[in-house]
């Protein structure tokens, strides 16, 4: 098995599954709950200088991990906070800041490399293999706690903040509360996927945990269908591969996932999973008829 | 008789708009209240008041004898309030029964830890079955609300607000977009829910079904209250008739 992929294979392969992570931490605040992001890679980007200032210094991969997600959870709940107070609008601009924030922030900080980056930390002594082997368990595990999630009364209670907030209220629900568990959820989850991002390379730099990254993973989602785990798995591992096979989608990202997210949102709001659950209503219709 | 809500000195200002003008009335454990009144009296608005949707501008809700005034929407709700909103809201993403099964699970979603290591929907969708049977609403159970009529909507609200198991419940016009059979079905179970012992406020136009099942009211009008006591002796007062039915107007249906 280990000789059959080249260290490029695995390379891609490795990123999808963490890009994986990042797409279904962003789906449970704004698939489940119904909270937009425009800012979701900056936690990425907390998780990643976390875990790597940590190892500088010494510290194991697992420890500077688990540090970059609750590092990553708390300015969740702060950015969380400030959601409490506005609508979806403003929400968008909030979520937006958060990445010039957090640019602005590590190009400022010379511990941080400001705007040369940080590179040459040290890597978990796993192997390409075995880490590439642990990021994919971990996507698993991360759609699996999706899943888990969707499946229990806090999937519900998120599925009718999302459809209406003020009823949700009305029926006893302690709205604030529960975004506020969305996310620290996805957060946490994107800053998981920032520490693995950073140690399976060998530079990061706050470009890499942009506002492009932040409307990539949203127009994953979106692309997947907002809410849905399977789609967006899917969507999160087409759309990392190709701008990787295609030149040209590699060179205009910022255009081709704007432009994917605007089409998706006019043409197809419920993302590839609708379009899948109409082709079988087709299919189911066509059957029907002539049998 | 115990006093279970009260609302003192309510006021609320939208704009420029006085909509409530220093409102007060209460009600006794177990009363049925018809709060009525011409469209844009500001019934809507006091019952927004009570539940915390509407902020007043000044005085006071209080739910057995506590002020509430501060208090969030879900915390009021959860001592025992629930509505029915005068504008149906289902979630459109839950089926008929599953918006009422969710109102159920209120036990479940009081803590979000609680929520997220809790799976079972036996209890809820069994007390969903329940309600959707009592408003007569069964055949609708696993219908999508956005393809079944109003008057089907109207009586999920109410049924959603009872999952809530409230001590008080609060009506705001639950009678329309029913037809009339349906109207008085819904008046006859409201009426037995009262007769269980369950607190009402009910808002409503059709005066025919107000006079039938409401022993007592209080009459808004321009924001102010105008009558306040037993039905047939508020209806008979030469104010509220002017104000409310038009001098001398007698029918079932109020002019709005
Ligand atoms: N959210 C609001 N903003 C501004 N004006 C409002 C609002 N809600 C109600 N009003 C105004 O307050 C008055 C009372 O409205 P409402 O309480 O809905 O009356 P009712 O329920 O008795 O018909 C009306 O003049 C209405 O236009
Ligand atoms: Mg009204």
């Amino acid at each position: 098995m280990e000789d059959l992929l080249n260290a490029y294979d695995m390379s891609l392969i490795r990123t999808a599954a963490v890009m994986v992570i990042m797409a279904l931490s962003l789906n449970l605040i704004t698939g489940f709950c119904g909270q937009i992001s425009l800012g979701h890679a900056a936690f990425m980007g907390v998780g990643a200088y976390t875990s790597v200032v940590l190892s500088i210094n010494g510290v194991d991969f697992i420890l500077g991990t688990l540090a970059g997600m609750a590092l990553a959870g708390i300015l969740g709940i702060l950015v969380g906070l400030t959601s409490l107070r506005v609508r979806h609008d403003f929400l968008a601009i909030t979520t937006m800041g958060i990445v010039f924030l957090f640019s602005g922030i590590v190009e400022q900080s010379s511990f941080l490399g400001d705007t040369d980056g940080l590179s040459g930390y040290p890597h978990p002594a796993y192997g390409d293999f075995a880490y590439m082997v642990m990021t994919i368990l971990l996507a698993i595990a991360v759609m699996l706690l999706s899943i888990y999630i969707r499946r229990s009364w806090m999937g519900a209670t998120f599925k009718s903040i999302g459809d209406d907030e003020d009823t949700a209220r009305i029926l006893g629900i302690d709205v604030s509360l529960y975004k506020l568990a969305a996310f620290v959820m996805g957060t946490s989850l994107a800053g998981l996927a920032g520490s693995l991002y950073a140690h399976q390379t060998t530079i990061i730099q706050a470009e890499n945990f942009g506002f492009i990254e932040s409307i990539t993973v949203l127009s994953m989602v979106v692309f997947g269908g907002v809410g849905s785990i399977a789609g967006v798995t899917v969507a999160a591992i087409v759309l990392t591969l190709l701008p990787l096979w295609s030149q040209f989608i590699g060179d205009y990202k910022l255009l081709f996932y704007g432009g994917l997210l605007f089409l998706m949102m006019r043409f197809a709001p419920y993302g590839l999973a609708g379009i899948v659950v109409r082709l079988q209503r087709l299919v189911f219709r066509r059957t029907g008829d002539t049998g | 008789m115990t006093t279970v809500l009260e609302v003192r000195d309510l006021r609320v200002v939208f704009g420029g708009v006085t909509a409530v003008d220093g409102v007060s009335f209460s009600v006794d454990d177990g009363q049925l209240l018809g709060l009525i009144g011409p469209n844009g009296a500001g019934k809507t608005t006091v019952m927004r008041s009570i539940t915390g949707i509407v902020r007043p501008t000044s005085g006071n809700i209080l739910l057995d004898g506590q002020r509430v005034t501060g208090l969030p929407i879900h915390r009021r709700m959860r001592r025992g309030l629930a509505l029915s909103q005068q504008l149906v809201r289902p979630f459109r993403e839950m089926s008929v029964i599953e918006n009422v099964a969710f109102a159920a699970g209120y036990r479940k979603t009081g803590n979000p830890l609680k929520s997220l290591v809790t799976f079972d929907w036996t209890q809820e969708r069994a007390r969903a079955t329940e309600l959707l049977a009592m408003v007569e609403i069964s055949s609708y159970a696993d219908a999508d609300t956005g393809s079944v009529p109003l008057g089907v909507l109207k009586r999920l609200e109410v049924a959603r607000a009872l999952a809530l198991d409230p001590k008080v419940l609060l009506l705001d016009e639950p009678l329309a977009g029913l037809n009339s059979n349906e109207a008085v079905t819904l008046g006859d179970t409201i009426k037995r829910l009262n007769g269980d012992g369950l607190t009402v406020v009910l808002i409503e136009h059709n005066l025919g079904e107000v006079m039938r099942i409401c022993p007592r009211l209080v009459v808004l009008d321009n924001g102010r209250k105008i009558g306040d006591g037993p039905a047939q002796e508020v209806m008979a007062d030469p104010d509220v008739r002017a104000a409310y039915l038009g001098t001398g107007a007698g029918g079932s249906h109020a002019a709005a």
